[in-house]
């Protein structure tokens, strides 16, 4: 959690300013609101399995963030600690299927699917790669979220701009490689 | 008096749901209305969607007949289901309705005053969809 608030610190600007292009230029701000909370409420109220730090994560996010990747992170970070029940460790298979229940989450919650442009264009290759290792979810979850860029937005804000959403990468996709990306270092 | 069904608005804007209410208050004939709360807006008063702010208000205007919660869009639909998914968040009985904001507003708001139980509210907001215009 540390790497992925230190990432989203990183990167904020750079989010913002992918989001200015096709959306309301506040997804890397909110993200970084939402993961200092995380930061703080993991810090006062330490949680002792990998899937009570998930669940606590993205209870926070969804009261913090405001934006729609609020409700959309959150609900990923809670079905996937869900998933993982109490277990004291975590193997890298029992996280990747628990990812995959996530991914389904938010799948179900804002009714994308893969190819409309958003963050699943990232977070449905990576659940598929991490059954193999941390570095190929890493990579496609990288390669998702540059996958975006010739997609046309069929979600959210982006969406109002039809054909003038083509040629930028979907923020929320690179977050989401963003905060693979941060997993996969970790991991290493 | 039986408790009748609580109304939230979530708006990305506090000043678009506090008018919502005021408005929806005015055509239900004011007066003596079911509860209505607005819930508009980020804490600081930014624009966005705040499931604290959507809470409290869920809250405030739950007598125990159900609260109705409508939305503009994305983040506050996001947000509430979001919200209804984690289960505790929100009063037993909560729900989600599925109609356009301002024109849902004064039909449930209406609906509820005369004492409309959830499944009559959350009817009528949703007529108002089949409404034309033209």
């Amino acid at each position: 959690m540390a790497a992925a608030a230190a990432a989203v610190d990183r990167e904020a600007d750079r989010l913002t300013e992918l989001d200015s292009a096709i959306g309301d230029a506040d997804h890397g701000a909110n993200l970084k609101r939402g993961f200092a909370a995380v930061t703080a409420a993991l810090e006062k109220d330490p949680q002792a399995t990998p899937g009570a730090v998930l669940t606590a994560a993205g209870r926070q996010l969804i009261s913090t963030v405001g934006g729609a990747s609020g409700p959309l992170y959150g609900t990923l970070l809670r079905r996937t600690g869900k998933a993982l029940g109490d277990a004291e460790r975590v193997s890298r298979a029992a996280l990747a299927e628990a990812l995959t229940a996530g991914v389904a989450a938010v799948a179900q919650l804002g009714g994308a699917q893969p190819g409309d442009k958003t963050m699943l264009d990232a977070l449905v290759p990576a659940a598929e790669g991490l059954a193999t290792s941390f570095a190929a979810a890493r990579e496609a979850a990288e390669a998702g979220a540059l996958g975006t860029v010739p997609l046309r937005a069929r979600k959210g804000r982006a969406s109002y701009l039809g054909e003038r959403s083509v040629g930028h990468q979907d923020p929320g996709a690179t977050s989401s490689a963003l905060l693979v990306a941060a997993l996969a270092e970790v991991t290493a | 008096m039986t408790a009748r069904v609580g109304i939230v608005l979530v708006s990305h804007s506090a000043a678009v749901a506090t008018a919502v209410a005021e408005l929806a208050r005015g055509l239900a004939g004011g007066g003596d209305t079911a509860p209505v709360r607005a819930a508009g807006g980020t804490p600081d008063g930014g624009l966005g969607t705040s499931a604290e702010l959507i809470a409290e208000a869920a809250r405030a205007v739950d007598g125990g007949a159900g609260v109705a919660l409508l939305v503009d869009l994305g983040s506050a639909v996001l947000t509430v289901k979001a919200l209804l998914a984690e289960g505790d968040e929100l009063p037993e009985g909560a729900r989600l309705v599925d109609a356009p904001f301002v024109e849902g507003a004064v039909a449930a708001l209406v609906t509820a005053s005369a004492g409309g139980d959830l499944d009559a509210v959350a009817a009528a907001a949703a007529e108002a969809y089949a409404y034309r215009k033209e």
